[in-house]
């Protein structure tokens, strides 16, 4: 792998460079003509365009998660664009409904979109739209950077996929390894969702480890679906277990029914949950007092009190009127990890979108290059595209979230 | 105890199951039609109460009204609109019509409302405790009971006792035939229609209440459980909605209990095939051969 990064890296700067030498040829020749397109201008400290792709269901079930996603990212692109740096972006954002076919007819339209300029796609939201169009992206060279898409299926065998967020196993022994050393609940149970690939993926890393590092799980219970709407008898499976802890790897709807219906059979056990139950505070009408005391592993924290998180979530609240979740706050990070890395790419404006691909993959994957964002400080990628940052748990103390 | 915890899920959970499979039942006993935008109704009618509670303060009774009311007119409309032109039609058509009407009300409510799911108040909070730490039922499975009960009962003395339920009644046996009696066929097929609507949006309300989510696909898969539950009772029956509703709350939670919460739909519908084997019109229907 390693080796032929190497090979390609190589053969991108040769081309460059000989495109570099093209270009400022024909430059001479024709300085005093018309403008050129921008994109196409970096000879003299002229700043580049280059066209970022976002996609992900801005309609459908998952809507929530897409529009997050691209509100979240449009407001680091609009920040970008007034720093006055050597990179500007043109974005754009496209639907998917969160379905893998209607996503790659929308990175299709994408490719169109840029036609020659150089792009980089940005998404999916989800995880199966995102690993069908992380294969395409594979095959035609576009460096593909999801803010959200968690499964190891995404970046499997693709060298030019890259992920935001944790992977589902990451994040299972990731919740083990906490629960270990904090200590919290000396038998655990397990409610998940064995119908849908998040899901799963956590709890199973989280079983498997949990096992290893000898924590005691006394109950593992499933459902199929997060339609389904009575949980009475997984608690019961729970509290029948003596579990006082109970580790929830799912989406916030379905837990919000888990907390009511706990509540109701007088069960309460530490709640604590993936970062799929970001997002349960702000359900119109939810009873806040039903999350109080419930842990959860998420990579942001909206009432964090650094000022680039201020700033962030005061304009995400102006300009959307709600408070910004975790995938607003990833799809901003890839933003500017697009963005510094391009910044430090030499000759970025002579290539098309498989040299900016290939030089990305380098910079990405060189160890070298970091990014502080709002959901990490130092985040570096693996050569296999994981993320490695730390994680973040919460706790839910009067309606709000507080670090743990 | 958690034996009798079961029962009482399952008795709760198929009442709201009942009160929905009337609508079908009584829809395809007249019109001869499977309604299938009946369990988008019913998110209609939750969205109703949940705005008219939540965002007008309005007190719960006046949401349910507010809720049957619309419920009501949205199910007049429907069929005005999209059924009425297509009495005549093959069956068919009618039936994908219906499909459609359930993706057009699922779409306009994502539309309006958002996909986001909300947080239902339930119309009453708490639970009655029978035995302390053991066995309590929540007050909201005691209404279903209780709604379910009214309801059936109201609906048999009104078909059975009143001139609008025997014009009903008639429609059903032989449209024909009532229409050559004086029966108006047109308003009849409307009233019944208004009256699984009605009907629709306190299931809606009642479903909500017991499991507080709401999202535009909420209606849906109820409205299966629903439909499948009017057919094990015997679609086109009355009691037979109630026992098929009661029986599939009680065969669902059972399953989840004590064979396996992945395979409940799974043994729900198998049960079902076993019994439509054994009795193909389903528990309490009429078994009427076709006629060649």
């Amino acid at each position: 792998m390693k080796k032929k990064n190497l090979a390609a890296l190589l053969m991108a700067g040769a081309m460059c460079m000989s495109l570099l030498a093209g270009c400022s040829a024909k430059d001479e020749s024709s300085q005093p003509s018309a403008s050129q397109p921008a994109g196409q201008e970096n000879q003299n400290g002229g700043v580049v365009t280059i066209k970022v792709g976002g996609i992900g269901p801005t309609t459908g079930n998952n809507a929530q998660y897409g529009t997050a996603t691209q509100w979240g990212a449009e407001i680091a692109v609009e920040e970008i664009n007034a720093l006055g740096g050597p990179i500007k972006f043109d974005f754009k954002y496209e639907d998917d409904t969160g379905a893998a076919d209607t996503a790659v007819a929308a990175y299709n339209s994408l490719k169109d979109w840029a036609k020659d300029a150089p792009l980089v796609i940005y998404g999916c939201t989800t995880t199966t739209p995102c690993v069908a169009v992380a294969a395409e992206t594979y095959s035609d060279r576009y460096f593909q950077l999801t803010p959200s898409a968690s499964s190891p299926d995404v970046t499997a065998n693709k060298d030019n996929t890259f992920q935001m967020c944790f992977t589902d196993p990451g994040q299972g022994s990731a919740a083990a390894e906490y629960l270990k050393s904090s200590g919290l609940g000396t038998k655990i149970g397990v409610i998940y969702n064995n119908g849908d690939a998040y899901s799963t993926g956590i709890a199973d890393a989280f079983i498997a480890h949990a096992k290893e590092i000898g924590l005691d799980v006394v109950a593992t219970s499933t459902y199929p679906e997060d339609t389904t709407t009575d949980y009475t008898v997984q608690l019961n499976a729970c509290k029948d277990a003596g579990a006082d802890l109970v580790f929830l790897p799912i989406y916030y709807t379905p837990a919000s029914l888990i907390l009511a219906q706990a509540k109701q059979m007088n069960y309460a056990p530490i709640f604590f949950g993936g970062d799929g139950m970001d997002g349960m505070l702000d359900m119109d009408g939810f009873d806040k007092s039903l999350a109080e005391g419930l842990l959860l592993m998420t990579p942001f924290n909206a009432s964090g009190t650094d000022e680039r998180t201020k700033t962030f979530v005061e304009t995400y609240q102006a300009a959307h009127g709600i408070l910004p979740n975790q995938f607003a706050a990833d799809g901003y990070d890839c933003m500017y990890a697009i963005y510094e890395a391009c910044c430090q790419i030499d000759g970025i404006a002579d290539m098309d979108h498989a040299q900016l691909c290939d030089a990305l993959i380098a910079l990405f994957t060189g160890g070298d290059f970091s990014v502080d964002g709002l959901t990490g400080t130092g985040m570096k990628w693996l050569t296999t595209g994981e993320i490695s940052k730390a994680p973040v748990v919460v706790k839910v103390e009067n309606g709000g979230y507080v670090t743990q | 105890m958690s034996f009798l915890n079961n029962v009482i899920t399952g008795v709760s959970l198929g009442s709201i199951y009942a009160i929905i499979a009337l609508g079908y039942t009584m829809v395809y006993g007249i019109a001869k039609m499977l309604n299938f935008a009946h369990g988008d109704v019913i998110m209609v009618g939750a969205y109703m109460c949940f705005f008219a509670v939540g965002s007008f303060s309005l007190p719960p009774a006046a949401g349910v009204l507010l809720a049957v009311a619309v419920c009501t007119v949205l199910g007049i409309a429907i069929e005005r609109l999209a059924y009425k032109p297509l009495r005549s039609a093959p069956s068919l058509a009618v039936l994908i019509t219906a499909i459609g009407v359930s993706y057009l009300l699922q779409n306009s409510a994502q539309l309006l409302w958002g996909a986001d799911t909300k947080t239902f108040r339930p119309l009453v909070e708490g639970s009655l405790v029978l035995v302390p730490g053991q066995l309590s039922i929540s007050y909201v499975a005691v209404l279903s009971i209780v709604c379910c009960v009214v309801v059936m009962i109201t609906l048999t003395l009104f078909t059975g006792q009143t001139k609008l339920g025997k014009a009903m009644r008639a429609c059903s046996e032989d449209k024909a035939a009532a229409q050559l009696m004086g029966i108006d066929v047109n308003a009849t097929i409307s009233m019944t229609f208004a009256i699984g609507s009605a009907l629709a949006a306190i299931a809606g309300v009642l479903m909500c209440s017991a499991y507080p989510v709401l999202s535009p696909t909420t209606g849906s898969m109820p409205g299966i459980r629903a439909f499948t539950a009017a057919v094990f009772g015997g679609i086109g029956s009355v009691p037979g909605a109630l026992l098929g509703g009661i029986l599939l709350g009680v065969i669902e939670t059972f399953a989840k209990a004590y064979i396996s919460t992945d395979l409940s739909d799974a043994v729900v519908f198998a049960v079902l095939i076993v019994v439509l084997l054994v009795k193909p019109a389903g528990l309490m229907g009429k078994y009427v051969p076709e006629k060649v």
